[in-house]
C-alpha cells in the first residue's frame, strides 16, 4: 500500500482515454465502475475540449455484481457500436473491473462486431497513466499494421512519422504544428502524425515513412521500437526541445534524408540572443529545481543551464520507466536525479536544495508557492491554464522562444534587480519590494534561510546578521549558506563579520 | 406518513432508468466534509484512480497539505505478497504519526476495498485500539458501486450517529426537545440558522457534522431532527434508530423553501405561529426582494436537469416557484420518495422526472427539448456548450453556501450567470 497526497499520474486507463481521445473515430468501452465517469472532466474541462471523450463506461453498481456484469459489458458494447459507429474500438477494464475479471477482451470479440476490436489490458495496480498511453497506443498500431507487408520505402520521396502527442498531453497541440512546419522547411514530408489527430486507417499507413519521430517517449516509445522491429524504420530520438536539442534535432534528421538545412532555419529563434544580451547577465548561476516527466525534466534541465546560465540544484522526474536517461541527466551536472512519485519527497527536496527557480508541475508550482520560490510549470500533470489560447509550443525553434520567456518571467527582471541590489536601503525601492511585472500582490519570496539545517546551524551575531543584510538580497541566500556551511566545517560558533569574510574568500579562491 | 407523501404531485410518473450513468461516487463528498470537520483526517482505502478522482474534483491542490489522502492499494497486496490489514496499519500509523493535530480519521471504503471485501470497520476499531482512541476512527464507504457523489456525506454522516453520545434525560422524566439540523452546511449558513432560531426561542440546536470532532452533538429520544440537505437518507434511518424523531420540510432553499423549513421546525416545537412570523417575515422578504433581478432573467425560461447531487428536485420547486423557470425535465440520481415528500408536492406539473441515468438517451432528450438552461455536471457542460446550449455546473450547487433567506439571490444567480453571460459575450 502506497500513502499518497496527490500523485503525478493516473491510473493507466486514463492513458488508454487520452489516446482514444487524440484520435478519429477509435472508440473506448471501459468496464467500470460508477464514478470512473469523473475522467471526463479532464478533458472537457482541463483541456477544454468542445466534445465528450469517445468512451463509454459500464458504470456498474453494487446491485449489478451479483448478476451478469459480463452481459451489462455485452450491451455497452453494442450500443456504443450503434450509437456511434467507430471504425475501431478499444476494450478495456479500469482497476475495480480487473478485480472481477470479466475479460472484456474476449467478451467484445464474441459479439463479432464489423470492426477491429484491441483489447488492451492495462494492470492497474502496477502501471500508470504514461504508460497505459504507450500501452494503448502500441496496441493500436500493432492491430492496424498487423497484415501491412514492409513497404518498398528506397523509391520514396523520405517522409517520417510524429509520434507521441496525445489528448491532455502538455503543450503537444502546439508542438506539433512547430515541428510539422520545421519539417516543411527541411523539405521533408510528414507521413502520419498519431495518435492526435490521426484516424485508425492512418495507422496503417505508418510503416511508408522512412523514420519515427518519437517526440514523447513516455507516449510513443513502445509503438516506436515494434515499428522499428517489424518494419526497419528507424527512430528519431533526440527530442526538439531546447534551442540546442532543435538544432541537434534538425542535424540528425537531415542527415538521414540527406537534405541540406536551410542555414536560416533557426533565425526566428531569439533564444540565443536574449540569453546573450546584457539584461540576461543576472541570470547567471541562478539555482535551479527541476522536475517532471522524463522528457521535459531532461530537456529543460539542458535548456536551463546551457542556454539560460542557470545552475541545476536539483533534477527529478516521476516516469519511473525512464530513470535510466535522467539519472544520466543528472549526473552530468555533478547531482544525483530524484526519482520518485512520492510529492512529500518532492517537497522535501526543494526545500533542501534552497532554488531560486522551481521548474516543475502543477504540484511543484504550489510547492514553490508554499516556500516563496518563483516557478514556472514545464510538464504534466497540468492544470487548465497550461492550456493557452496562444500557440506557445516548447519544441522547436518557437518553442526556445516560450521557453525562454517561461523560464525568465518568474524572475525579477535584470535592470531592475540591478537597482533595486543598488538602491537597496532606499525606502520605497527596496529589496521587499515584489517584481514589478508581477502585480501589486506578488510578493519577494522569504529569503531561503536555514530551512534544513536549523538544528546543526551556527549562531550569528547581530553585527554579523546586519553586515549579511547589507549584501544584496539575490545573492543573500547563497552568502548565508557559505557562510554557515565555513563556520560549520571549522567549529565556529558564533558567526562574526570575521567569519563572513573569511567564508567569502574561502569560496571565491 | 405526511399528507404529502399520498398527494397526487408525489405520485407522479418518474421515467426510471438504467444504463451509464455520468455521476461523481461518494468520495468527491470528502472534498467538502474535510473543510467542514476541520480536524478530521480521510484516508480512502483504494486504487489510482480513487486519488486521481480527488485531485481532480478538489481542483488539484488548494490547500497546504490537505486532511485527505489515499492509501493505494498495489499488485503485492492483491497478490497476497502483503498482508492488507498490516499494510493499512503501517500507512495510517505514519499518517497520524505526522498530523498529531488530527481527532477523528475515517478509513474511506472504494470500489476495490469493496470487491476484495476489506472489512474497513474491524480495521477501524483495531486502529482505533492501538491509537487508544486518539484519534477516533471510524469507517464508510463512498464507493461507486454503493454510492452516488452526496451518498458519500450520508455515508460518512451514518457512520458518526451510532458514536454520538446519548441526551441525559432526567430520572423519571421524559428528555427534553432538542433540535438536530442533519448535513453539511457552510459555517455563514450555520451562524445565519443559528441566529434564527434563538429568535424563535428554539434551543438548543445541534449541527451535524460538527465543526470539530470533539464537539459532536448527543442525541437521544428527545431529539427532533430536521434535514438541510435532502441526500441524507442512511443518515436519517440511523437517527431514527437512536429514538430521533423527523421533522418533515422542504429543503431550505429558496425564500419559500426557507421559510417552510424554519416553520416546520417552529410548529414541532410549539412555537407561536404569529411569533414565527415575525422573525421569519423580514429575512423572507428581503429575499424575495433579493430575487427580483436574477428572476428577470430567468422568469419564462426552460430548464433541463441532469441527474447529480440529489439536489435537483428542491432546485427544480426553487426555480420553477421563486424563479419563474419551466421546467422540463428533472433528472436525480436516487428519489427517496419519503424525504423528498414535501418538495415532490409543491413541484409543478409537467415536469418530467427521471430517476437514474442513461446518459446518451438523457442527452437525446435534452437535445429534442432544445432547454434555455441546462445543469449539467462537469463532463457534459462544455460538450453541451459547444452544442449551443448554456449551462450551470451542478458541482457548484454542491460546494457553494447556497441555503437559507440571505443566500436565496445568489442560489437564483448561479443559474442567471450563464444567461446572463451569453447576452453580454459577442464572440
Amino acid at each position: 500500500m502506497q500513502l499518497t497526497l496527490w500523485s503525478y499520474e493516473g491510473p493507466p486507463h486514463i492513458g488508454a482515454m487520452r489516446v482514444a481521445t487524440a484520435m478519429h473515430g477509435v472508440h473506448y468501452v471501459l468496464h467500470a465502475p460508477q464514478g470512473d465517469t469523473y475522467a471526463d472532466l479532464l478533458f472537457t474541462m482541463i483541456e477544454r475540449r468542445d466534445h465528450r471523450p469517445p468512451v463509454t463506461y459500464t458504470t456498474f453498481q453494487a446491485r449489478d455484481l451479483g448478476g451478469d456484469t459480463a452481459e451489462l459489458f455485452r450491451a455497452a458494447v453494442r450500443d456504443a457500436y450503434d450509437r456511434f459507429r467507430p471504425a475501431a474500438m478499444i476494450v478495456g477494464a479500469s482497476c475495480t473491473a480487473e478485480l472481477i475479471q470479466d475479460d472484456p477482451g474476449g467478451l467484445a470479440a464474441g459479439l463479432g462486431l464489423p470492426i477491429p476490436v484491441i483489447p488492451v489490458e492495462l494492470p492497474a495496480y502496477q502501471r500508470k497513466e504514461n504508460w497505459g498511453a504507450a500501452e494503448t497506443f502500441y496496441q493500436l498500431v500493432r492491430a492496424a499494421t498487423a497484415r501491412e507487408a514492409p513497404p518498398a520505402r528506397a523509391a520514396q520521396p523520405f517522409c517520417v512519422n510524429i509520434l507521441g502527442p496525445t489528448a491532455l498531453g502538455f503543450r503537444h497541440r502546439d508542438d506539433v504544428r512547430d515541428i510539422a512546419a520545421l519539417l516543411a522547411r527541411l523539405g521533408i514530408a510528414v507521413n502520419v502524425i498519431a495518435p492526435l489527430g490521426a484516424s485508425f486507417a492512418d495507422l496503417a499507413r505508418l510503416p511508408a515513412a522512412h523514420a519515427n519521430l518519437v517526440l514523447y517517449p513516455e507516449t510513443a516509445g513502445t509503438a516506436a521500437a515494434y515499428l522499428a522491429r517489424r518494419f526497419g524504420q528507424k527512430t528519431i530520438s533526440t527530442v526538439p526541445i531546447g534551442l540546442g536539442a532543435t538544432r541537434d534535432f534538425v542535424a540528425e534528421i537531415a542527415d538521414l534524408a540527406q537534405v541540406p538545412p536551410p542555414p536560416d532555419l533557426a533565425e526566428a529563434c531569439r533564444l540565443g540572443w536574449y540569453s546573450r544580451s546584457v539584461d540576461s547577465t543576472y541570470l547567471t548561476g541562478k539555482r535551479v529545481f527541476i522536475f517532471g516527466d522524463a522528457t521535459h525534466a531532461i530537456a529543460l534541465a539542458r535548456v536551463a543551464t546551457a542556454e539560460i546560465g542557470f545552475s541545476l540544484v536539483g533534477l527529478g522526474t516521476y516516469s519511473r520507466e525512464f530513470a535510466a536517461p535522467v539519472r544520466a541527466a543528472a549526473q552530468s551536472h555533478g547531482i544525483e536525479a530524484l526519482i520518485t512519485d512520492d510529492y512529500l519527497a518532492v517537497e522535501a527536496a526543494i526545500a533542501a536544495a534552497q532554488p531560486e527557480l522551481v521548474l516543475g508541475t502543477q504540484m511543484e508550482r504550489h510547492i514553490a508557492k508554499r516556500l516563496g520560490i518563483p516557478c514556472a510549470v514545464i510538464s504534466a500533470p497540468a492544470h487548465v491554464q497550461d492550456f493557452p489560447a496562444r500557440h506557445a509550443p516548447f519544441a522547436g525553434f518557437e518553442g526556445a522562444n516560450v521557453l525562454f520567456d517561461t523560464l525568465i518571467h518568474p524572475l525579477m527582471m535584470g535592470l531592475e534587480e540591478h537597482l533595486l541590489g543598488m538602491f537597496r536601503d532606499d525606502f520605497e525601492f527596496n529589496d521587499t519590494a515584489a517584481p514589478s511585472h508581477l502585480g501589486p500582490h506578488a510578493t519577494t519570496p522569504p529569503e531561503p534561510a536555514t530551512v534544513a539545517t536549523a538544528a546543526s546551524a551556527p549562531v550569528w551575531r547581530d553585527d554579523a546578521e546586519a553586515e549579511l543584510r547589507k549584501i544584496p538580497f539575490f545573492v543573500r541566500g547563497k552568502a548565508r549558506r557559505n557562510t554557515e556551511l565555513f563556520a560549520r566545517e571549522r567549529g565556529l560558533n558564533p558567526i562574526t563579520i570575521e567569519t563572513i569574510y573569511d567564508a567569502k574568500a574561502h569560496f571565491s579562491a | 406518513m405526511s399528507a404529502c407523501a399520498t398527494s397526487p404531485a408525489a405520485l407522479r410518473p418518474v421515467l426510471a432508468e438504467r444504463g451509464q450513468r455520468e455521476v461523481f461516487c461518494g468520495l468527491t463528498g470528502i472534498v467538502w466534509l474535510h473543510r467542514r470537520i476541520q480536524d478530521a483526517f480521510f484516508l480512502v482505502v483504494g486504487s489510482r484512480t480513487c486519488a486521481h478522482l480527488l485531485q481532480s474534483a478538489a481542483g488539484v491542490m488548494i490547500f497546504a497539505e490537505p486532511r485527505f489522502a489515499t492509501a493505494i492499494i498495489e499488485e503485492r497486496d492483491l497478490a497476497g505478497r502483503a498482508d492488507l490489514d498490516d499494510e493499512l496499519d503501517r500507512v495510517a500509523t505514519r499518517l497520524i504519526a505526522r498530523r498529531p493535530d488530527i481527532r477523528l480519521l475515517f478509513l474511506v471504503g472504494s470500489c476495490p476495498s469493496e470487491v476484495i471485501r476489506l472489512d474497513l470497520g474491524r480495521a477501524a476499531a483495531r486502529l482505533e485500539e492501538r491509537f487508544e482512541r486518539s484519534p477516533r476512527v471510524l469507517a464508510y464507504s463512498g464507493s461507486g458501486i454503493g454510492t452516488t457523489f452526496t451518498e458519500g456525506e450520508d455515508a460518512c454522516l451514518s457512520a458518526l450517529v451510532p458514536t454520538l453520545a446519548p441526551t441525559l434525560a432526567p430520572a423519571g422524566r421524559e428528555a427534553p426537545a432538542r433540535l438536530l439540523v442533519v448535513g453539511a452546511l457552510a459555517d455563514v449558513v450555520e451562524d445565519q440558522f443559528r441566529r434564527l432560531f434563538a429568535a424563535l426561542g428554539i434551543g438548543p440546536v445541534d449541527f451535524l457534522p460538527a465543526r470539530r470532532a470533539d464537539a459532536m452533538p448527543p442525541i437521544g429520544s428527545g431529539t427532533r431532527y430536521v434535514l438541510a440537505q435532502p441526500f441524507l437518507g442512511e443518515t436519517a434511518t440511523a437517527l431514527e434508530r437512536r429514538g430521533a424523531v423527523r421533522i418533515a420540510a422542504p429543503c431550505p432553499l429558496g425564500a419559500e423553501g426557507t421559510r417552510l423549513w424554519f416553520e416546520s421546525i417552529a410548529a414541532a416545537f410549539g412555537i407561536d405561529p404569529a411569533l414565527a412570523d415575525g422573525v421569519l417575515s423580514p429575512p423572507a422578504r428581503r429575499a424575495a426582494a433579493a430575487l427580483a433581478a436574477p428572476r428577470a432573467r430567468l422568469a419564462g425560461r426552460r430548464v433541463f436537469l441532469f441527474p447529480d447531487s440529489q439536489l435537483e428536485i428542491p432546485l427544480a420547486r426553487f426555480l420553477a416557484r421563486e424563479c419563474g423557470m419551466i421546467l422540463t425535465e428533472v433528472g436525480t440520481p436516487f428519489l427517496n420518495r419519503r424525504l423528498m415528500a414535501p418538495d415532490l408536492a409543491l413541484l409543478p406539473a409537467g415536469a418530467q422526472l427521471a430517476e437514474g441515468q442513461d446518459v446518451e438517451r438523457q442527452l437525446d432528450r435534452c437535445r429534442a427539448a432544445r432547454p434555455d438552461l441546462v445543469v449539467c455536471g462537469l463532463g457534459l457542460a462544455n460538450p453541451l456548450e459547444a452544442e449551443g446550449f448554456a449551462t450551470k455546473w451542478s458541482i457548484e450547487l454542491v460546494f457553494s453556501p447556497i441555503q437559507g433567506f440571505e443566500q436565496a439571490a445568489d442560489l437564483a444567480a448561479l443559474f442567471a450567470r450563464p444567461l446572463a453571460r451569453r447576452a453580454l459575450l459577442e464572440v
